[in-house]
């Protein structure tokens, strides 16, 4: 087990390197530096601001001075759009509030979700089974994008209740959890039901029933565990993608966390705050597969590392 | 050198405060004396020398203070400076700075803006509007921006603590205007020095405006408390100004709804005819000193079609603009037939023909002039529109596509994000392209200059008449008249085809007062602001 833990992590690194420069590359490729503006600056002003990034230097000097600077400072480099702070500084600043409002809205996705599938499952084909369909379906097609605004206008215009973005307290954690757990929570509700029906036609939950077991203790000892197995696979990159935070949520609800930050400095051409991300993710998903592989194990005895 | 008042406010300002929020006869002040106020972005930079956009320097203008501030009205009023003098050649300029302290107390001295000025313009300091000091002509900016000089060379210097002078390569009859521009605001030497980048963050911010920063959540908000080290803070009312982003219109217009924002000074597109009937005492629209047009690519990279001035002519005619203003914007914009903002001050109205026909007139002209150029339906002329991406470029370009259409002109559009669109301007790679310039001060050489051979000019027009009227405007004891001759001479080229004239379309709380209702920039400053009871 060991082992297989320090082999992973020994393949981490080449791979983050691959993701660098590949990230790199692709940037350079894209028209338009982040000093491209409608007044084209003065080609002396343009010099002394590559000058002072270091975007004169030859392109490979320019991976190799990051990757140091990441290696043996932890120092993510200097915003190109945000002068007056560092690419950790906007991470640091960032990452928390996303951290904070994707991991709750990942339990309630994964707790409501849950519980609606194992629910449409063992109720098969009863009225309880359709509304829990029909409420995930509806969730999934309802885009966060068409929510956002209309919890605004219900909960912040209507009702008066909560504030309509910004971050602070609880109060404000709210509606960017809503809008965020709703999709996950209906994909999590949809592969939880199918997989709980497949389980429960089983040979071993069959045995179970014979032997006489309470139905649920048949549920929560015998079919709640295989049936998660492709619950969990889909969890590993949705809780990434979670907590790394999300455009619409950010946007919509002025939250100041790093998912607006990273559409922005793509578009901005804020290399280094790209590049910041672009890693923090990568770090993430890479260790959050591992998670998800150590899981399989846990629930499954057939799998060995 | 003779003592000189060029303006009746700055003689004023030696008597009476600068300008301050005033309450009119009979307004009772509310208890709260809160303001907050809609960004649609993040705010970037909080250093003077460092922003680049327009939310930057609308803090900045609360938190820093600079020789010369604007009213309302647009005018220049005394700021740290308390009166000037000019001499005869008009290339030096003397201010005598007032009583001012910082927000850590520490006395506001000509050296911080000698300071200021100089960091703005090392190449050290690489700051994106390093342009300014060119633009203002200070001596020896140019070759200090490119590093042939030492930034002590800058045409600026403290005489003592009290006395700036300020030394100019050419008159420049825009100098004073340029003076409430955040480039030259000063800075705090020591504090800069002792922090480095992060100077800026809340806690260290020293600042010599009327407001201090109390915090600063990126992408959430800035909050703003009055400064009690302000010279005029006896006369400052609004107690706290936040600004707020939301990132987009429709939520921050709900936001505005529900009490949470004050002021909101672009509500989405198409609602403003909707606001103005049901909030007609918070719907405003104000002028904005910008203006839109399609540019011509006139340099070799450019299509032949477009080297013909009929051709040019049809096509800028053929465009309805009254149904882009009316129909498409409807948000107070103006139609454009000139290139400068028609609200910016000095300016007079060209005489330009095509304003005066129908639009059936002129489309009828435009189809005689392309079937003169050799262009119909056996041959008919092919374009392509560039635009970045926007509903609203979007839509005008459909509307354009259209417009042409008619004068048998089939046209392409093609849609590019901002920052590729803008290296193609500037590197001649498109044919027809939307543009918009927003001026940099409140006089009409920064929108004239756009079109100088020298200029920034992405359509590469070039014209030695225009340059010369343009040299001549510079050292003119009235140079009204010659920016009229050279407009006219723009439309005359047809060098573009405007479009229309900005406005703001906005939502502001009625109990809100001291707003620039008349300053075609829209800078405002808080501590001209108020809140009466309602």
């Amino acid at each position: 087990m060991f082992g297989f833990i320090l082999r992973r992590l020994a393949v981490a690194i080449p791979t983050l390197l691959l993701l660098i420069v590949l990230s790199f590359l692709l940037m350079y490729a894209a028209p338009g530096g982040p000093f491209t503006q409608e007044r084209a600056l003065p080609p002396q002003v343009l010099a002394n601001l590559n000058a002072k990034y270091g975007l004169d230097d030859p392109l490979w000097r320019q991976i190799v001075n990051y990757v140091w600077g990441i290696v043996a400072h932890f120092d993510f480099g200097p915003s190109f759009i945000y002068p007056d702070r560092s690419v950790n500084q906007i991470i640091a600043a960032g990452f928390p509030i996303t951290l904070t409002y994707g991991g709750i809205a990942f339990v309630v996705a994964v707790a409501v979700g849950v519980s609606l599938g194992v629910t449409a499952a063992i109720r098969q084909n009863t009225w309880l089974d359709y509304c829990a369909v029909g409420l995930s379906i509806g969730a999934q097609v309802l885009p966060n994008f068409v929510m956002a605004p209309i919890l605004v206008l219900v909960f912040t215009l209507w009702l008066g209740w909560l504030p309509g973005g910004g971050w602070g307290g609880p109060i404000f954690w709210i509606m960017p959890v809503i809008a965020l757990s709703t999709s996950f929570m209906a994909s999590i509700a949809r592969i939880t039901r199918s997989s709980m029906l497949e389980v429960l036609s089983s040979n071993h939950i069959r045995t179970a029933r014979a032997k006489g077991l309470p139905e649920r203790a048949v549920i929560l000892r015998h079919a709640l565990k295989p049936a998660m197995l492709p619950v969990i696979s889909y969890l590993g990159p949705a809780f990434v993608t979670m907590i790394t935070g999300s455009v619409v949520v950010d946007m919509y609800f002025s939250t100041g966390g790093i998912g607006r930050s990273f559409v922005d400095s793509a578009l901005n051409r804020d290399y280094a705050v790209m590049m910041g991300i672009t890693i923090l993710v990568g770090a993430l998903t890479i260790l959050f597969s591992l998670v998800v592989d150590l899981l399989y194990a846990w629930i499954d005895p057939k799998i060995r590392y | 050198m003779t003592r000189l008042f060029l303006t009746t406010a700055l003689v004023m300002g030696l008597a009476v405060p600068a300008f301050a929020a005033k309450p009119a006869e009979g307004e009772k002040l509310a208890d709260k004396q809160e303001m907050n106020y809609w960004i649609l972005d993040a705010l970037k930079s909080l250093d003077p020398h460092k922003n680049t956009d327009r939310e930057g320097s609308d803090a900045l203008r609360q938190l820093f203070e600079g020789l010369m501030n604007e009213d309302i009205n647009g005018a220049m009023v005394p700021g740290v400076a308390e009166s000037y003098e000019v001499s005869d050649d008009k290339l030096v300029y003397t201010f005598h700075l007032r009583d001012a302290k910082w927000s850590n107390g520490d006395p506001v001295t000509a050296g911080d803006f000698v300071y200021g000025w100089r960091r703005i313009a090392d190449p050290a300091t690489a700051s994106e509007y390093a342009w300014f000091m060119e633009l203002m002509n200070v001596e020896n900016a140019p070759a200090v921006v490119k590093g042939e000089k030492k930034p002590e060379e800058l045409g600026i210097k403290a005489i003592d603590d009290k006395t700036l002078e300020v030394r100019l390569t050419a008159p420049t009859p825009y100098l004073l205007k340029t003076l409430a521009h955040p480039s030259t605001f000063p800075a705090p030497q020591k504090v800069i020095e002792a922090e480095g980048d992060n100077w800026t963050e809340a806690g260290k911010l020293v600042g010599n405006g009327a407001y201090k920063l109390d915090q600063h959540d990126l992408g959430v908000q800035a909050v703003l408390s009055k400064n009690d080290n302000y010279w005029d803070a006896a006369n400052t009312i609004l107690t706290t100004v936040r600004f707020v982003t939301v990132n987009d219109q429709n939520i921050g217009l709900t936001r505005l709804l529900a009490g949470e924002l004050d002021w909101m000074d672009r509500t989405p597109a198409g609602q403003f005819p909707r606001l103005q009937q049901e909030y007609p005492d918070q719907a405003v629209s104000v002028p904005d000193a910008c203006s839109y047009a399609y540019l011509f690519n006139l340099s070799d990279k450019g299509p032949e079609a477009l080297k013909d001035l009929r051709v040019r002519q049809a096509l800028s005619y053929a465009v309805d603009r009254d149904i882009i203003v009316d129909k498409v914007l409807q948000g107070g914009q103006k139609p454009a037939y000139w290139w400068t903002h028609w609200a910016t001050e000095g300016f007079q109205a060209p005489d330009i023909e095509m304003s005066k026909w129908t639009q059936a007139e002129r489309v009828e002209k435009a189809k005689a002039l392309l079937a003169e150029a050799g262009y119909g339906p056996d041959k008919p002329l092919k374009l392509s529109i560039q635009y970045n991406t926007s509903d609203d470029h979007k839509k005008l370009a459909v509307a354009v596509q259209q417009f042409w259409k008619q004068i048998g002109v089939q046209v392409e559009l093609a849609n590019y994000e901002w920052k590729v669109h803008t290296d193609r301007l500037q590197n001649q790679d498109f044919e027809v392209a939307r543009y918009a310039w927003c001026a940099d001060y409140n006089e009409p050489s920064t929108f004239v200059d756009y079109f100088r051979t020298d200029g920034y000019n992405n359509g590469k027009f070039s014209n030695a008449d225009y340059d010369k009227l343009l040299n001549d405007a510079k050292t003119a004891a009235d140079p009204a008249p010659i920016y009229k001759a050279a407009e006219e001479l723009l439309i005359k080229e047809m060098a573009l085809v405007p479009v229309y004239h900005y406005a703001k379309p906005m939502m502001v709380k009625a109990d809100l007062r001291g707003w620039p209702k008349a300053n075609v920039m829209n800078d405002w400053y808080a501590k001209d602001m108020y809140r009466v009871a309602e």
